[in-house]
């Protein structure tokens, strides 16, 4: 620890933090765009700048670094004035978008162009005819509001796709989406929470879903685990502040029949899952093996390493296990025609969208979700709908598929499946009588955490890996050092995902987790076997291996280059 | 051998031709002072500056020299390899001439930006021609992070007439515009605009004025400064008074918005908005020191922080001036 001055006050600062990091920490508010510290520093937006004391010239603080005696200063009138021009010349070449923008109400160069009493539209428009792209039908990259800055491209290749590539045409750069036969997107959108101007944004079905709830269809939702501490930042609430009644009772003003709890999904998957390892453990085959609940991830393995299709266990995901008993065994129960329910899942993530879409998902030639909100869309409806989640009654959630697991709950952070299906797996070797329920060696937001578990004499190696690149390290490195493999694309999981709130970083992504963890910790039922509603379900409807198979398994297909 | 070359380097006081005017032995002596397994040698011939052709000359006619000033670094240097950076044009003109077994010669066609030595770097190691942040200096972290001794063509010529104690303080200029001959000289280093002109017979018999240093990027001087010297790439462009200075301002805009490396705000956009003003042939001068103020603090690399220069000094000392 070192001592410095900013702006006269006297601060003990880490020299390891860049000066914009330590300011921040100390309230001083310099402006900055581009950086985020996911990324290494960009110095591009040249918002940042400052000065220090016995040097020439400006410097950028989020690229440096404090010395023992620094002096610095953050708002000169040189510092205040180009500031001034330089935002004024990123409103010139991003076109405003607002009321459709993920930032809308949080955007910074907005704030800042209040605060500083700057005229936005100066100057003409630069990119009034740049175009637009869909990506899988997940996400819209709009290049007419793009400030250069190339987070984007240094978040996709940080996750080891490198699908954003910057092209050099006429006077200006571009960023496109890669004309490589080898590279495509996985839909993660960790570049819609990475760019700091919105270029990058989810599809958003919610017209649609309004439509639906007009035309009185049987519109249900439900929601992931990770969203019930995620949503409450779009209204202001403290990091990971737990609002899960708060959700369904929102969703229930919106005009939804009903609500369910995508955790009950994931207990579900917790079982067969666990079921598919021991299977694979006890006759050695298709190991390791990996989950597959993570869509990016899937489609990474299908496109990037087909090789390894084999390896994914072929139990669907949560949200898709769930829509689909939603549209058979509670269709069947509340004697509703499957052909009027319509399935909404809000998840914190781009890629379900993609997911919703597969094809070979459907059941009776139905899909199981209709329609996929993200985190922060379904708080854009609920913020047009003039519901208050934080001012908000809250409601519990419906019954017949009303109870979720804790284990359900933490599948929303990195380390959360794996700690599921062990937890699962205990229980049925050892005859229900376990020991141990917290496995925190699973848990963290590491790129690659290694754990073994011991069961009677079957020892199970186990790697819990967020962020593709750290899989496709695993995967090019040492595919056979483990025995099941869980991996989420994003950084600390679900929690990170890329259809969660902005701003996200290490430390929102870990208050977000460690809510989580605390909601499993004060559940009474910790395992998914143990869930009644999961054993309701078993028993009046997953009888036979035939059903089972029908709505809880599914297959994996080598994948061509889709953008 | 190598504390030789350094100190011939220094006692010569050969300073970087490339524009920076940097001592080169300094340059040598920290790449040979930083330890590391592998080092590297670059000779940049990119020679992006608007209209500037000199290093197109000395390869023409010196590229033995050239060569020759490569491999006394590559002796002095251990462990070291050199390459040739050329642009597009240069390296099919010269890629034949220039063939050595010990150099590596490499095309680029990444426009004046390309031509910073960082930026250079970046591209070889297969990255964006960017320019990197400083410090680490390229002769401390380079090319694949090892040591790297960047010199102009130019350097690397004299390098070798030092050697050989052939070098006098000379340097090349090179003279062009409308009305004038032009073309390309070896004097003396430290000439003054009249004298070389003068001594050229690219003195013009009627007003005139001058850009001198760097053919986009080199700064305006009227005749009570023609007693200075030229620095920077040894540049001069003749302007009469009856040329149009709105089209020189257009030219050297669009030079540098398609020039520059696009990283950073005021570069990419205020360089952009330059040339639309002058497109318009409308200036708002508020409005463009403001800008100028900004590309100078706040732009990430020299090219940035020198772009007001010309436009700046034009427009006081010519376009002003005749309104006054």
């Amino acid at each position: 620890m070192i001592n410095i001055e900013i702006d006269g006050k006297k601060i003990i600062a880490d020299e390891k933090k860049n000066i914009l990091e330590i300011a921040i920490e100390n309230n001083i508010d310099i402006p900055s765009l581009c950086y985020h510290p996911d990324i290494y520093p960009k110095e591009a937006c040249r918002l940042c700048m400052i000065e220090i004391e016995g040097k020439r010239g400006l410097f950028t603080s989020c690229s440096t670094y404090p010395e023992e005696g620094m002096i610095i200063r953050t708002n000169s009138e040189e510092i205040l004035k180009t500031r001034k021009t330089n935002l004024k010349l990123m409103f010139s070449q991003h076109i405003e978008k607002c009321n459709t923008c993920l930032w809308n109400n949080k955007c910074k160069m907005m704030k800042y162009a209040k605060e500083w009493g700057i005229c936005i539209n100066e100057w003409e428009d630069r990119k009034k005819d740049y175009p637009k792209y869909d990506f899988g039908g997940a996400i819209t990259y709009d290049s007419s509001k793009c400030i250069n800055c190339s987070n984007c491209v240094d978040i996709c290749k940080n996750q080891g796709i490198d699908f954003l590539e910057i092209e050099n045409k006429g006077s200006f750069y571009s960023i496109i989406p890669s004309k490589n036969k080898n590279k495509d997107c996985v839909y993660c959108g960790q570049c819609v929470v990475h760019c700091p101007s919105g270029t990058f944004s989810s599809v958003d079905p919610s017209l649609k879903i309004e439509e639906e709830i007009e035309n009185n269809k049987y519109v249900v939702f439900q929601f992931a685990p990770s969203i019930r501490t995620s949503i409450g930042e779009e209204f202001n609430m403290e990091y990971g502040s737990v609002v899960t009644e708060k959700i369904i009772a929102g969703i229930k003003k919106l005009g939804a029949k009903k609500v369910f709890d995508v955790s009950l999904g994931a207990d579900l998957v917790t079982i067969e899952e666990a079921n598919e390892l021991i299977e694979r453990l006890q006759t050695k085959k298709r190991l390791p093996m990996f989950t597959s609940c993570c869509p990016a991830w899937v489609k990474f393995v299908e496109f990037y390493k087909p090789d390894f299709i084999p390896n994914l266990t072929e139990v669907k995901s949560p949200q898709i296990l769930l829509g689909g008993i939603i549209k058979t065994y509670f269709a069947e129960k509340e004697n509703i025609d499957p052909k009027n329910i319509i399935v909404v899942s809000v998840m914190p993530c781009t890629s379900k969208k993609y997911e919703a879409n597969r094809e070979e998902l459907k059941i009776n030639g139905l899909k199981c979700v209709d329609y996929v909100l993200t985190t922060h869309e379904l708080a854009r409806m609920f913020i047009k709908n003039n519901i208050d989640i934080s001012k908000i009654e809250g409601e519990n959630k419906d019954e017949l598929l009303g109870i979720a697991s804790g284990a359900g709950v933490i599948f929303g952070s990195s380390g959360g499946v794996a700690e599921s299906a062990i937890r699962t797996a205990c229980y049925k070797l050892l005859n229900k009588k376990i020991d141990k329920i917290d496995f925190k060696e699973f848990r963290g937001h590491e790129g690659i955490k290694e754990a073994s578990v011991k069961i009677n004499d079957i020892e199970i190696k186990i790697a819990v890996v967020n962020g593709l690149i750290n899989a496709k390290k695993i995967l090019e490195d040492y595919p056979k050092k483990f025995d099941y493999v869980e991996v989420m694309s994003c950084p600390g999981g679900c929690v990170g995902g890329g259809g969660q709130p902005v701003p996200v970083n290490k430390n929102i992504r870990k208050k977000r987790a460690d809510s989580l963890y605390q909601i499993d910790q004060n559940e009474n039922i910790r395992i998914a076997d143990e869930n009644p509603t999961v054993q309701s379900i078993y028993k009046e409807f997953l009888k036979d291996k035939r059903v089972i198979n029908k709505i809880a398994y599914t297959k994996f297909f080598k994948k061509q280059k889709e953008n | 051998m190598e504390r030789d070359i350094i100190q011939k380097l220094k006692i010569a006081d050969l300073r970087g031709r490339g524009g920076a005017g940097f001592p080169t032995y300094l340059k040598w002596e920290s790449v040979l002072k930083t330890n590391a397994p592998k080092k590297y040698i670059i000779c940049n011939a990119a020679e992006g500056e608007l209209d500037l052709k000199k290093d197109k000359y000395i390869l023409e006619h010196y590229s033995k020299d050239v060569i020759s000033g490569i491999k006394i670094a590559l002796k002095a240097i251990d462990n070291s390899s050199a390459y040739i950076y050329l642009n597009k044009e240069y390296y099919s003109l010269f890629k034949d001439k220039l063939k050595d077994e010990n150099i590596v010669l490499i095309e680029e066609d990444n426009g004046y930006i390309g031509g910073e030595e960082s930026a250079l770097i970046n591209f070889i190691e297969g990255k964006r021609a960017e320019p990197r942040k400083k410090p680490p200096f390229v002769s401390e972290k380079g090319l694949f992070n090892m040591p790297t001794l960047v010199n102009n063509v130019e350097t690397f010529y004299y390098v070798s007439k030092i050697e050989k104690g052939e070098y006098d303080n000379e340097r090349f200029y090179m003279i062009m515009g409308e009305k004038i001959k032009g073309g390309i000289y070896e004097l003396k280093e430290g000439m003054t605009i009249r004298e070389i002109l003068k001594n050229t017979k690219n003195y013009l018999d009627r007003p005139f004025y001058v850009q001198a240093g760097g053919g986009a990027c080199g700064e305006i001087m009227t005749e009570d400064e023609f007693d200075k010297p030229v620095l920077g790439e040894g540049f001069i462009r003749v302007i009469s008074y009856e040329e149009d200075p709105y089209s020189l301002m257009e030219r050297w805009a669009e030079f540098l918005v398609n020039g520059n490396c696009d990283k950073c705000t005021p570069c990419r956009e205020g360089t952009y908005r330059i040339l639309e003003m002058i497109k318009g042939r409308k200036l708002d001068i508020d409005k463009l020191e403001e800008i100028f103020l900004t590309l100078e603090k706040t732009s990430f690399c020299a090219l940035g922080k020198g772009t007001p220069i010309p436009f700046r000094s034009l427009i006081k000392k010519v376009i002003l001036k005749n309104h006054d």
